[in-house]
């Protein structure tokens, strides 16, 4: 019985891993700026192919995956220096040009790399509990969204940048006015919201074929799950993240996984009829 | 009612706009008498997808909804022509085929517009849930390999997508070549008098009205969410035309043309043409439809970076689009030549840059 017990779990906290790890940070950027990052899937992308990268020429996995993540931060610093940062007033433009980035570099990509990379396996190890065996590795990733979340909670809750950001967030003008650098606060937040995608690409590149397209197979549930956590993305991302996860769970294991998919994404049209605000707005109502 | 032709939602009037549109209309109606078949029915190819990109100006440069769904409603009504087509036998059933696909890509656009207009979803928001649906019913096609999918004797075939149905058929004359060409040509026509019309009509001017303010809008007394819903279904409306026609076109659809980058090119051809007016969004989207077939010969990827960068450009530089911003240009050097001096009032009003 309790092995039936943990099996569910486990497939719960698999796709629960996904949902946070691949929403994170699109939820940052989109909290803290109103900007839906179209390219988050090329930043997801690019944390893969980095890892990959370093794994094959020697360097451990661990750091790979550390390296990526700042590799794809950095490279979200300079993308809002460049870019982003012009459309602050226009969300909407924001969205089409970093679309338009993400079209100039999946389709780069697939000029100057190919279609596919030498992969690296998924690393070794499982356990047994009753008669199913388990992968490591997704226990890992499931440890990993955890720490994300929690990371998360500590840097914007509990730190200075934290407390500068929220204000941010909350009131753009009014923070700039008390001193509050919003430029370089909007920078950081970009950056960490793309080095989070970085995460997620280098955490999920041994599990998956490199392709440069691969970044579509994330969007879709990052994009739900921030539509349903709504606007204040600090306290709804989680949430949304355990309610959909729950529902592709229940549907993956009688059905398959595209059933999966399209059960979630009728459950998040059914959900915005209902509360437009997203799950957020009902958190933040019952803690008035 | 044919005054509606002009107004102040719609750019060109009088005497020298109509003049021009009909000299190139002669000029379309004219070309297969004097370009071989081949390039005759690449003509046709680039005009397949003119019904879209209108579609998302009504909806977008009017209407103020940015939907990442045209590839949706394409797919939804390409693999409705297929199906229907294939079950219910070629012949004049084709021309059903084609207007029940059309009328499912309007229906599913109810659907899913009501649950969005309904809940109050709008500006990004629209968008990311439209592109979801489209990316989902992507990936739901591209897996669909198996023999055990299938409608009747239809086989859907996954990512090799489906192939096998009758084009458009009028009792055994099968539309094609020069003969789809003018089919295409009088369908354009149709759709873009008729869409100016919708727009500098009562309906239009609620329309624009609910871009401009919808508060306000709604204040006057009407509910913009039954114009903001009817927008969405002509909009989406006119994409299953095209998926439908593409279907027909080629005698296959695969889930590739739904995906991205696919999903992408709508938005870029009327963002680059101007997404707030139809005439320019005529003619830049054929514009780019010819430069990117003439390019993607060489490298599609190639193409595709262009296009990219066509979108990043023209965000950054020419928000309302470039070949808008070109003829207002020229419209305006027109006017100030012919009364130097004047203040040019009507040259057309800028949509304010939100929206």
């Amino acid at each position: 019985m309790s092995a039936e017990l943990f099996s569910l779990f486990y497939q719960f906290a698999d796709v629960f891993a996904f949902l946070i790890l691949s929403a994170a940070g699109l939820a940052i950027v989109f909290g803290m700026m109103g900007v839906i990052n179209m390219a988050h899937g090329e930043f997801i992308m690019c944390g893969a192919y980095v890892t990959v990268g370093l794994v094959n020429l020697g360097v451990p996995l661990a750091i790979a995956q550390i390296l990526a993540a700042l590799t794809a931060g950095l490279i979200g610093v300079l993308v809002e220096f460049l870019v982003v940062r012009r459309f602050y007033k226009r969300p909407l433009d924001s969205l089409l040009a970093t679309w338009g980035l993400s079209l100039i570099v999946t389709q780069s990509m697939l000029l100057i790399v190919g279609s596919a990379v030498r992969g690296i396996g998924t690393p070794e190890g499982s356990f047994a509990i009753g008669g199913y065996t388990f992968s490591t590795y997704r226990l890992v990733l499931f440890g990993c969204a955890v720490a994300v979340l929690a990371g998360l909670y500590i840097i914007f809750m509990k730190t200075r940048f934290g407390v500068i950001a929220r204000a941010t967030m909350q009131n753009a003008a009014m923070a700039k006015a008390l001193g509050a650098r919003t430029g370089r606060i909007y920078a950081i937040s970009f950056g960490i919201g793309t080095g989070l995608a970085g995460l997620c690409g280098a955490l999920y590149a041994p599990t998956m074929t490199l392709i440069p397209t691969m970044g579509a197979t994330f969007v879709v549930e990052s994009f739900v799950t921030v539509v349903i956590g709504g606007a204040n993305v600090l306290l709804g991302t989680a949430p949304a993240a355990v309610f959909l996860a729950m529902i592709r769970m229940a549907l993956n294991a009688s059905y398959g996984q595209i059933i999966g998919q399209i059960g979630m994404l009728v459950a998040v049209i059914l959900i915005i009829r209902v509360l437009p605000e997203g799950l957020s707005s009902v958190l933040v109502r019952r803690g008035r | 009612m044919f005054k509606l032709l002009e107004g102040p939602q719609t750019l060109g009037r009088g005497k020298m706009f109509w003049s021009c549109f009909l000299v190139v209309l002669a000029g379309a109606l004219a070309y297969p008498l004097f370009a071989d078949s081949y390039d005759v029915g690449n003509f046709a190819y680039f005009l397949i997808w003119i019904f879209m990109a209108l579609g998302l100006c009504l909806m977008w440069g009017y209407g103020g909804m940015l939907s990442f769904g045209q590839t949706l409603f394409f797919g939804i009504a390409g693999y409705g022509y297929g199906v229907l087509a294939i079950n219910m036998g070629g012949g004049s059933a084709t021309i059903a085929a084609l207007v029940l696909s059309v009328v499912l890509a309007m229906i599913a656009a109810g659907i899913l517009g009501y649950f969005m207009i309904w809940g109050g979803i709008n500006g990004i928001f629209f968008g990311i849930v439209t592109l979801s649906a489209t990316l989902v019913l992507a990936f739901f096609l591209g897996q669909t390999a198996g023999p055990e999918w299938h409608i009747g004797p239809a086989r859907l075939n996954g990512f090799n997508g489906m192939k096998g149905m009758d084009p458009l058929t009028v009792g055994d004359f099968y539309i094609e070549g020069s003969a789809l060409y003018y089919v295409m040509v009088a369908l354009i026509v149709i759709v873009y008098l008729a869409l100016r019309m919708l727009v500098n009509s009562g309906i239009g001017n609620v329309i624009v009205a609910t871009r401009e303010n919808p508060q306000r809008a709604e204040m006057l007394g009407y509910d913009v969410r039954k114009y903001q819903l009817l927008t969405f279904v002509i909009g989406s409306g006119l994409a299953g035309l095209s998926g439908a026609l593409y279907t027909s076109w080629g005698q296959f659809i695969t889930p590739s043309s739904i995906g991205l980058p696919a999903a992408a090119m709508p938005i870029v051809w009327v963002a680059f043409s101007g997404r707030s007016d139809l005439t320019a969004t005529l003619v830049g989207s054929f514009l780019l439809l010819f430069g990117f077939q003439t390019i993607t010969v060489y490298s599609q990827q190639a193409a595709l970076v262009l296009m990219g960068a066509l979108l990043l450009a023209t965000v950054m530089l020419a928000p309302q689009g470039f070949v808008l911003g070109i003829g207002k240009l020229a419209a305006d050097w027109w006017q100030g030549r012919r009364r130097r001096g004047d203040v040019v009032a009507d040259a057309g009003r800028l949509q304010p840059e939100e929206s």
